[in-house]
């Protein structure tokens, strides 16, 4: 049945042409990303690796709209990112990008459903059917008995699962990681990277940043940074099938 | 998220701090509770002093007595005693010369003791005219008032107030039965209603009190009594003459009040040597209660001003501890779609239920304040009965008025306050860079 179907592209959902970030610190200055271009298609799940200082954070910050390159561009669902303003720039994280990180940055005060509910009540306009949303997600992820705890009540892997939850909640075109399992143990590390392939296989987009290669032998593209330049990129394992992406990606 | 939603937040984020969260309220409700008792307690004796003004009459003119200081009399002193004072002539003069005075009426006073069988009260026996009751608004509960009967037959009959009755009286009917007052008999023919004590006037500092009053006839007191009367003074008893101790002269329209008022002293003036006599114009105490009062308004917004400052203060330097270390909060919320303005919206909803709460609290607290000022009262009358009874009246009868406009200004004010105080704070939060708050800790 794959040889009968054309090879078709994947649709582009993240595409950064000739970027680079520059920070002056003192008197000298670091290039932190140095003309850097590559692109996201659907169902993509990419590792980035490199030495600590080769500008991980920095790309995944500019992939997240949580800062903008000095030059170069970052299409993102069709857009110029790169000349937002501040608020452009919060709707779009909030509406196409999700985010783990590898401190959980869960909400202390507010339960584990209510957790997974913040990126709800940033939605202009609303998205429908939010608390059955949430509900489903829990039980997604496994934590439908512990929808009333708090944060400080759950273990570093069941956190993580609750930030995975709150990542899928507004349904984005992109789920952008940073070390999401700097701080757990191996045998846990694993379960979340089933979780997270699980999701690629249903067609989600995912950018993680590790340094463990074991945990970036899980993607499908390995990309090394150096200093601040795209080192090698290499593939694991062949990209996903064209499925029906959009009706697969809102079954989760 | 709905304002509701945001405020619920607001409130839990709040509950994680109790303590630090009860002391901002804190600083608030005591600066609303402070407003709210100070107005109702403003408002209280300003009441109170319009009303016992309004009580002497918006459209009279009283002229009293008054006795020359120490040293003027001595000059005017002779073994007969000092002189002064308004004179039957003056009462006279005043009829008779002054157009615009509808009705003026003469009145003489003096204390003494007043006696049935074993109950004695220091009264003040008072010599007027039937007019008088009128004036002064006295109604009769029992019997009747003095008549003009009783004024041309120089009758012995005496008019009681309702406290000297009862004080006299304690068992049996008053009346028909005779009472003494110094050493005269008189018969009791009539009973006062209550009432209320009226302004302070003329040199004495004491409202007018009603209640040891009583009223014969004025040319009874005359007759019986006289304008000679020995008083004692620092051990030593005085003689002093004296016709008249006050005329009340009433016009038809408040308009002729203050030029009547004119007329009366340039009148006097001709006449009387030095000034022992003083016009006072009911009116003019109102216009004059009324500008203390207004002075006393903006006084008070002064100290609520300061007080909701201070509170202020105290909410803005919660919410900046609360926005640093809560930064981590931030740049999540930043980074999963939330925009500065929502973050300032966050923050300021939570200045907002601190203040509204302290507000609240404030107003809860300020409708107690007139119970409270009762109770103070009850246990100072009750264990320190010497310090009560030193109190001045004023004090001794103040019941505080809630002002409707101080409750609600109060609570207003104290919402603006957690706004203006909150605004800083929470566009310091949403001011972050969201890379930086995220790696905050
Ligand atoms: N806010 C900043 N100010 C100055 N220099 C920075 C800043 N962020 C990153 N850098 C520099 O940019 C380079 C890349 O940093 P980063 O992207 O954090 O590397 P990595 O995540 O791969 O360790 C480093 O040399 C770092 O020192
Ligand atoms: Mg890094």
């Amino acid at each position: 049945m794959n040889e009968l179907q054309p090879t078709v592209d994947r649709e582009i959902v993240a595409s950064i042409v000739g970027v680079s970030k520059v920070y002056k610190l003192g008197g000298h200055t670091v290039r932190a990303l140095d003309n850097v271009s590559i692109d996201f298609r659907q169902g993509d799940f990419v590792a980035i690796m490199g030495s600590s200082g080769s500008g991980k954070s920095t790309l995944l910050n500019l992939l997240g709209c949580l800062d903008r390159p000095d030059s170069g561009q970052y299409i993102l669902a069709g857009r110029d990112v790169a000349a937002m303003d501040d608020e452009t720039l919060s709707r779009i994280r909030g509406r196409y990008l999700g985010f783990i990180f590898q401190s959980y940055n869960l909400i202390q005060q507010l339960s584990v459903v209510e957790n997974i509910e913040v990126p709800l009540s940033y939605q202009r306009p609303p998205l429908p059917g939010g608390r059955e949303r949430c509900l489903k997600l829990a039980e997604l992820v496994g934590l439908s008995g512990r929808l009333g705890h708090r944060p400080t009540e759950l273990s570093g892997g069941q956190q993580q699962r609750v930030a995975i939850a709150r990542a899928l909640v507004n349904n984005p075109h992109v789920i952008l990681a940073d070390e999401p399992t700097g701080n757990l143990d191996t045998a846990t590390s694993h379960e979340i990277m089933d979780l997270l392939d699980a999701l690629n296989r249903a067609g989600r987009t995912i950018v993680m940043v590790t340094h463990e290669n074991d945990i970036a032998e899980r993607a499908r593209r390995i990309v090394r940074l150096r200093d601040g330049r795209i080192d090698t990129i290499s593939e694991v394992r062949p990209a996903l099938p064209v499925v029906s992406g959009s009706i697969a990606l809102e079954r989760l | 998220m709905s304002l509701l939603q945001q405020l619920r937040l607001g409130f839990r984020s709040l509950m994680l701090h109790k303590l630090r969260s009860a002391l901002a309220v804190l600083g608030i409700l005591i600066g609303v509770t402070a407003v709210i008792w100070l107005v109702a307690m403003g408002e209280g004796v300003s009441y109170q002093a319009q009303q016992q003004i309004k009580d002497l009459g918006a459209t009279s003119i009283i002229i009293r007595s008054i006795k020359p200081s120490e040293e003027s009399s001595r000059d005017v002193g002779s073994r007969f005693g000092i002189s002064y004072g308004l004179l039957r002539d003056d009462y006279e003069r005043i009829v008779t010369n002054v157009p615009t005075i509808s009705r003026a009426v003469p009145m003489r006073e003096i204390s003494r003791e007043v006696r049935h069988r074993e109950y004695a009260i220091d009264g003040q026996a008072i010599g007027c005219t039937p007019d008088y009751f009128g004036m002064n608004r006295l109604t009769i509960a029992r019997g009747r008032a003095i008549s003009e009967v009783d004024m041309k037959g120089y009758a012995n009959v005496v008019v009681l107030a309702w406290e000297a009755a009862r004080k006299l009286f304690p068992i049996e009917d008053p009346l028909g039965r005779a009472v003494q007052i110094g050493t005269e008999f008189y018969v009791v023919v009539g009973i006062a209603a209550e009432r209320t004590a009226a302004a302070a006037i003329g040199g004495s500092l004491d409202a007018r009190q009603y209640d040891r009053d009583v009223y014969i006839p004025l040319s009874t007191f005359r007759a019986r009594i006289g304008d000679r009367v020995f008083t004692l003074r620092a051990g030593t008893t005085q003689l002093e003459t004296v016709e008249l101790t006050q005329i009340t002269a009433v016009v038809e329209d408040m308009k002729e009040v203050d030029a009547t008022a004119d007329i009366i002293r340039s009148l006097l003036q001709r006449y009387h040597k030095s000034v022992d006599y003083a016009v006072v114009v009911p009116k003019e105490l109102l216009e004059q209660a009324e500008t203390m009062r207004a002075m006393f308004n903006v006084l008070l917004l002064l100290i609520a001003g300061i007080s909701l400052l201070v509170g202020g203060i105290g909410i803005m330097n919660i919410m900046l501890a609360t926005v640093t270390e809560r930064t981590r909060e931030i740049g999540i919320r930043r980074a999963l779609g939330a925009t500065k303005g929502e973050i300032v919206r966050q923050f300021l909803c939570e200045t907002v239920v601190l203040a509204g709460t302290g507000g609240l609290l404030g107003v809860a607290f300020g409708f107690l304040c007139g119970p409270t000022v009762n109770g103070v009262r009850m246990a100072v009358g009750a264990f320190l009965p010497e310090v009560w009874s030193a109190l001045p009246p004023n004090i001794r009868n103040l019941e505080p008025r809630l002002a409707p406009w101080s409750i609600i200004a109060a609570f207003a004010i104290s919402v603006g306050v957690g706004i203006l105080f909150g605004i800083y704070p929470a566009r310091r939060a949403a001011s972050m860079d969201p890379i930086e708050a995220l790696r905050h800790e």
